[in-house]
């Protein structure tokens, strides 16, 4: 069984290129739910020890609201999207039509909840269809749980099955750029992967690259 | 802030005066803090995992369970110079950061941290002088060696001092 720090640059291109494809589909569901241009890519996928994570994200105690999803099927793990609380709450209320809304109450707003939950269904579910394509595997992705707090303190709920067998995840940062006829803003959410540590070398095998190479 | 030791996730330190020594984004892991009021130094580990038995990998990292850390944080504060007898512990964390419609052991790992940590320190017979745990609020916690204080800040209640 390997760790993730052993992890091969041809295998991250192939996560970028899945992660590429995966935005694609994300970006034409968004488009449609909001009626306008949302533009999504994959610039970098990178591995990173635990302790750097919430770096991508602007720190251990930056507030972000975040979406987690567990993946079941032949390679099982744990998957993050999130973004800063500010992005996330921009996004949210363009969905759900309500510009006052703030993610960053307790218990959080049920509208809100449950359109963060969706938003980080479609973005994990495409990601998830296009490996699914391009490994053969079957993954699935559980109903998401969502919550805003401190970064670190959220992705370290996501990090138990994984941090049995190495400090490494895979961060798969994405774009989302939305364009309407006045203005273009830009989001940077980030995705976290965090195959279980038994669905690695399962996950490297269906991509088809030999990881004991 | 030169002052300031940081203690990582899966991480151990030892602080005295004028440092003080501070972890952030508890989640579920769970902060301990070890100190000797007498002697003015103060030993903090952020505990992922309740036990090392979790361990799967060839080198495991001894900061990462509550068992192998809080000996390892012990072992550490007496050679600095400290009386094991003299310990007293502060904790937080253990929070469950999702509410999940599906009931899987890894999401209640936040309260089993807590019961680890809680059972050893009791073994040990070192008193367990505060503590702020379970919820659903990541937690930042600093530690003054010099006055024994531990401050606790989250998103939404604000700074607290204990």
């Amino acid at each position: 069984m390997r760790d993730l720090s052993s992890i091969q640059p041809q295998h991250l291109d192939i996560l970028k290129e899945v992660g590429n494809i995966g935005a694609g589909n994300a970006a034409t569901a968004l488009s449609q739910m909001l009626s306008k241009t949302i533009d999504m890519k994959v610039p970098a996928v990178k591995v990173v020890p635990f302790h750097e994570i919430s770096d991508s994200v602007g720190g251990e105690e930056t507030v972000v609201a975040a979406v987690f999803l567990r993946i079941e099927g032949d390679a099982p793990g744990n998957m993050f999207f999130m973004l800063p609380l500010h992005e996330a709450n921009e996004l949210i209320r363009q969905l759900i039509g309500d510009p006052q809304l703030d993610l960053n109450e307790e218990p959080m707003n049920e509208m809100g909840a449950s359109a963060l939950n969706e938003l980080g269904n479609i973005l994990a579910g495409s990601y998830l269809s296009a490996l699914s394509d391009f490994t053969k595997l079957n993954l699935q992705p559980t109903p998401p749980a969502s919550a805003v707090d401190m970064s670190m303190a959220l992705i370290s709920a996501g990090l138990v099955e994984l941090s049995q067998a190495g400090d490494y995840a895979i961060v798969i940062d994405t774009e989302i750029n939305e364009k309407d006829k006045d203005n273009s803003t830009q989001s940077k959410g980030h995705f976290f992967l965090l195959p279980d540590p038994d669905s690695l070398d399962k996950m490297f095998l269906a991509l088809e690259v030999c990881v004991d190479e | 802030m030169n002052n300031l030791i940081k203690v990582g996730m899966a991480d151990i330190s030892l602080a005295s005066p004028p440092h003080t020594i501070r972890t952030s984004g508890l989640g579920s892991c769970v902060g301990i803090i070890l100190y000797d009021d007498r002697a003015k130094i103060s030993g903090m580990a952020h505990i992922m995992l309740p036990d090392s038995s979790f361990a799967r990998s060839g080198q495991m990292n001894r900061a990462k369970y509550a068992d192998t850390a809080i000996h390892d944080l012990i072992h550490l504060l007496i050679k600095a110079g400290t009386s094991k007898y003299r310990l007293k512990a502060k904790i937080a964390g253990g929070a469950q950061m999702f509410k999940f419609s599906l009931n899987s052991e890894a999401m209640r790992i936040g309260p089993r941290n807590v019961k680890a940590v809680k059972k050893i320190l009791n073994e040990l017979n070192i008193p367990l002088v505060y503590e702020d745990v379970g919820g659903s609020s990541g937690r930042t916690i600093e530690f003054n060696p010099a006055t024994s204080l531990l401050e606790i800040r989250t998103v939404n209640k604000g700074v607290v001092q204990v």
